[in-house]
C-alpha cells in the first residue's frame, strides 16, 4: 500500500495552500509516510466548509498552534501537565484473562480510563486551554454528549483560571445529570440545548452559535477530531500521546509491534492519536468500531463510515450520515460518547485508501464485551471503550484463524475511558433495577432516611 | 420569466453572465433609492403558505426574494428561523420543493429570486444539477451562508455555466485579503453580515456595519447589501444612507408567524416606507 523510501519533506509548521495539501497528500503516498498530516486536507476531506465570520478566528487558531508546536516552552507545559496533572504516561495492561475469550491472542489495554478525569478526553482540553490563554482569551465554550468532554473542559478550565460554558443536548442532560453536577462543580456553566434533536449535535450547533457573538474573547474547545480545519489536526496532535506511548510499550514488553490495533469510534479522537503511532507500521493493522446501535439494519445506529455518505457537516467534508435531501440524520447509540452522526474526516481518508478498517458493533456486542472486561480483568470500561473490546473479540477470532500460534498474535486495545459514568446504563441493561428504578436490595433498610445523618450531623457540630 | 433569462454558454460563460441580482439592484437606485431584500423560508408554514407570504412580500416592495431551504443543522440562525424551518422539516418539506417555490413567485411577480441554502443538501443533490433546476425553475442564483470562496470551485464552475449569480458574505472579521478574494468571487451583490453573531432581530443596527461596507466597496464591491439584526424601517432607511440594498429576515419571519402572508405585506410595505426617496 505504501511506497518504500525518499525522506518525509513535509517540514513541521508549514501552512499549507489547498494545492500545496494536495502536494503533500500525493507526497504522503510516494514517501511512505501518512503522519503528521497538517491539513487542512486528508485527499478529499476536512477543509473549512464554515460561515466567513468565522475563518478570522480559525486562522488565528491556527497560527497559534503551529507556532505553540514550535516553542518548547509549550512542548514542556503540556508535558509537564501529562505527567504531573493527568498521569501520564498511562498504562500498557495485559488482558490475559480476557484474552482467552478472544481466540487465544494477547490482548493489551491502553489504560486512558487511568488519566485524571477518566478518558482521554483531558490529552485534548489542556492542549487546547493552554492555547486559549496563549490567544489571551478568557472564555472557552465547549459542547458535551454524554458529558465527559465537558467535564475534562470545566477541569481544564478550573486549572488555568478561564470562564467555562457547556452546551449539552436537554436530553443529554437529563440522561447524565451526575456529569451536570460534576461540571457544575468544577464552576462550569451548563446551558441545557433544547432546539433540534437536543443531542451532541445540536450542541455543537449551539456552541457554534455562541463563538461567532464572542470571539474576541472565547477560544471554542473542540471536543473531537473534527470539525473545520485546524480542529482535526490539532486535536489529533494532543492525542498523538496515545498512540506514540502505546508503541513504546508494546516493543518494551513484548520486544515487537501488534498484529493489530482497535478504538471506538464517535468522532474519531481517540482513534486517531491511537492509529496514528502505527499509521507508518503497515503490518499494524488499524480497526475503528462504529456504533451499531440496535443493529444497522435497524435505522437506530452510529455507524457514519459504514452507511454514511460524503457530505459536509460543522465544517469539515466528512462521512456523514443524512437523507436523500442532505439533512442530517439523528444518530443513535447506547453510549453517548458515540452518539454523533458526522466522523473526524482523517478517518474518512484513511478509510478510502483502505488504512484503517471500520465495522459496527451493536449495543448487545458492546454490553457483553462490557459485561466480560469487568469480570475477568476488574475493569469497568466506559461503554464507548466497550465497543473497541468487542471489535477485539472478533480481530482476535481472526487472527486465531489464519493459523499458528494465537499466543504469538498481539492486539491492543484503546481503553479509551472508566466506566463509573455508565454504572446506571448497565444496571438497566443488565436487569439490576427493581421497579422503582432502584438498584435491587438497596432499599431495604428499615431505618428511618435521614434521622441518622441528621444525628450525625448534630454530633459534628458539637 | 423568459425574457430576463441569462445567457447560457455552456461553462466559459463567466464573463458574459449578466447578474439579473445587479440588475434589480440598479433598477432601484434608478428610482433613487436602496434595494428591499426580504427572506422566508420554503415550505414555512406550508408550501402554499410560503408562496403566498413570499408573493405578498414582493408585491408589497421588495425587489429581491431570498427562499431559505430549511436544513437540520443551521448554524448562522438564531431561534426565529431555526423555530420556522425545523416546523417546515417537520411539516413534509423535502429540498426539491424549493424550486417550485422559487418558479411559483418569479412566475406571479416582478422580483428576482434568489436561494439561501447551507451547503450540505446542495452537495448531496449534485451542484451541478442543482444549478441547473434552480436555473430552470427561473432563480437567480445563490446565497452561501457556510460555503467561503475557498471551497466553492464547484459552485463557480456550475454557476458560470447556469448563468447563476453567486452571493458570498464578508463579515466585520474578514480580513481586507480576504475581502478581495470574497469579492472578486462574487456575482450579484457582496452580502455585508452586519455584526458578529447570528440571524435575528436586534434594537439596533450594529456599527460594524458600515466598516464592512466600506471594506467590500474598497476591495472593488460594485453592490454591497447589509443583513443580520435588521428589522424595522428605522433601520431600513439609517443602511440605506450607504449600503445598496438591505436585507429582512427575521422581522419578516416574525410577521408571517404572527400574521400570516397578509401581516408579510404590510411589514414590506412598511420596510419599503423607508427606502423611498426623502421628498416621497
Amino acid at each position: 500500500m505504501m511506497a518504500e523510501n525518499a525522506p518525509d519533506p513535509r517540514a513541521p509548521g508549514i501552512h499549507p495552500t489547498n494545492a500545496d495539501s494536495n502536494i503533500s497528500q500525493a507526497d504522503a503516498f510516494l514517501t511512505d509516510s501518512l503522519r503528521k498530516a497538517p491539513g487542512p486536507y486528508f485527499g478529499s476531506y476536512g477543509g473549512r466548509w464554515m460561515p466567513e465570520s468565522l475563518i478570522a478566528t480559525l486562522d488565528e487558531v491556527e497560527d497559534t498552534f503551529r507556532a505553540a508546536k514550535q516553542d518548547p516552552e509549550f512542548i514542556a507545559q503540556v508535558a509537564e501537565l501529562n505527567r504531573n496533572y493527568t498521569g501520564r504516561p498511562s498504562l500498557l495492561t495485559e488482558a490475559k484473562r480476557f484474552s482467552r475469550h478472544a481466540g487465544g491472542v494477547r490482548i493489551f489495554l491502553k489504560r486512558e480510563d487511568l488519566n485524571h478525569t477518566g478518558s482521554h478526553k483531558i490529552n485534548n482540553v489542556l492542549g487546547q486551554a493552554l492555547l486559549a490563554k496563549r490567544m489571551g482569551k478568557t472564555r472557552i465554550i465547549a459542547e458535551t454528549g454524554a458529558g465527559q468532554h465537558g467535564v475534562a473542559s470545566a477541569t481544564a478550565a478550573a486549572l488555568l483560571g478561564l470562564e467555562c460554558v457547556v452546551y449539552m443536548g436537554a436530553e443529554d442532560c437529563r440522561r447524565q445529570s451526575l456529569n451536570v453536577a460534576r461540571m457544575q462543580l468544577l464552576g462550569a456553566t451548563v446551558i441545557p440545548v433544547t432546539n433540534g434533536s437536543q443531542t451532541l449535535k445540536d450542541a455543537i450547533n449551539e456552541a457554534l452559535r455562541d463563538w461567532v457573538a464572542n470571539v474576541r474573547t472565547t477560544h471554542y474547545l473542540l471536543g473531537t477530531a473534527a470539525g473545520a480545519h485546524p480542529f482535526p489536526a490539532m486535536v489529533r496532535y494532543f492525542h498523538e500521546v496515545i498512540g506514540d506511548e502505546a508503541r513504546e510499550q508494546i516493543l518494551a514488553q513484548t520486544g515487537r509491534l501488534p498484529d493489530a490495533v482497535c478504538a471506538c469510534m464517535g468522532g474519531g479522537s481517540n482513534a486517531i492519536g491511537f492509529f496514528h503511532g502505527f499509521l507508518d507500521d503497515p503490518t499494524v493493522r488499524l480497526y475503528g468500531f462504529e456504533a451499531g446501535g440496535e443493529g444497522i439494519e435497524t435505522g437506530s445506529h452510529a455507524a457514519t463510515i459504514t452507511l454514511g455518505r460524503p457530505g459536509v457537516l460543522h465544517g469539515a467534508r466528512t462521512y456523514v450520515m443524512q437523507d436523500e435531501d442532505g439533512q442530517t440524520i439523528e444518530s443513535r447509540s447506547i453510549s453517548a460518547g458515540l452518539d454523533y452522526p458526522g466522523i473526524g474526516p482523517e478517518h474518512s481518508y484513511l478509510h478510502d485508501i483502505g488504512r484503517a478498517m471500520y465495522e459496527p458493533i451493536t449495543d448487545g456486542e458492546a454490553m457483553s464485551a462490557f459485561a466480560l472486561l469487568c469480570r475477568t480483568e476488574g475493569i469497568i470500561p466506559a461503554i464507548e471503550s466497550a465497543h473497541a473490546l468487542a471489535g477485539a473479540i472478533k480481530v482476535g477470532h481472526r487472527l486465531a484463524d489464519l493459523g499458528g500460534d494465537p499466543a504469538e498474535r498481539i492486539v491492543i486495545v484503546n481503553l479509551s475511558g472508566r466506566g463509573d459514568k455508565d454504572v446506571q446504563t448497565a444496571a438497566e441493561w443488565f436487569g439490576m433495577l427493581d421497579d422503582r428504578g432502584q438498584i435491587k436490595g438497596t432499599t431495604l433498610s428499615t431505618r428511618r432516611p435521614n434521622s441518622h445523618d441528621a444525628g450525625a450531623m448534630e454530633e459534628g457540630k458539637a | 420569466m423568459s425574457e430576463t433569462q441569462s445567457p447560457v454558454t455552456g461553462g466559459d460563460g463567466a464573463a458574459q453572465t449578466v447578474s439579473r441580482v445587479a440588475a434589480a439592484i440598479d433598477r432601484a437606485k434608478a428610482d433613487g433609492r436602496a434595494a428591499l431584500v426580504g427572506y422566508l423560508p420554503a415550505g414555512y408554514p406550508t408550501m402554499e403558505t410560503s408562496v403566498e407570504a413570499a408573493i405578498e412580500l414582493a408585491r408589497n416592495g421588495a425587489d429581491i426574494i431570498e427562499i431559505g431551504i430549511p436544513y437540520s443543522d443551521p448554524v448562522m440562525d438564531g431561534s426565529t428561523i431555526q423555530a420556522a424551518t425545523a416546523e417546515a422539516l417537520a411539516n413534509g418539506f423535502h429540498v426539491a420543493d424549493v424550486f417550485d417555490v422559487v418558479k411559483a413567485v418569479t412566475e406571479a411577480t416582478e422580483a428576482v429570486v434568489l436561494v439561501m441554502t447551507y451547503w450540505n443538501p446542495v452537495m448531496r443533490m449534485g451542484v451541478d444539477e442543482f444549478a441547473r433546476r434552480l436555473a430552470e425553475a427561473g432563480g437567480v442564483g445563490l446565497i452561501t451562508p457556510d460555503l467561503i470562496p475557498d471551497e466553492a470551485a464547484e459552485w463557480l464552475e456550475a454557476s458560470d455555466k447556469y448563468g447563476l449569480d453567486r452571493v458570498f458574505l464578508v463579515a466585520p472579521s474578514t480580513s481586507p485579503a480576504r475581502m478581495a478574494m470574497t469579492v472578486a468571487a462574487t456575482r450579484g451583490f457582496t452580502y455585508a453580515v452586519s455584526l458578529m453573531g447570528v440571524t435575528g432581530a436586534r434594537q439596533t443596527v450594529d456599527e460594524s456595519a458600515r466598516r464592512v461596507v466600506t471594506g467590500a466597496r474598497d476591495a472593488g464591491a460594485e453592490c454591497v447589501c447589509v443583513g443580520l439584526g435588521v428589522s424595522n424601517a428605522e433601520h431600513v432607511r439609517e443602511i440605506a444612507a450607504y449600503a445598496d440594498g438591505v436585507i429582512v429576515g427575521t422581522a419578516i419571519v416574525s410577521a408571517l408567524r404572527q400574521g400570516g402572508p397578509t401581516a408579510v405585506g404590510r411589514l414590506a410595505a412598511q420596510l419599503r416606507g423607508g427606502l423611498a426617496p426623502l421628498a416621497g
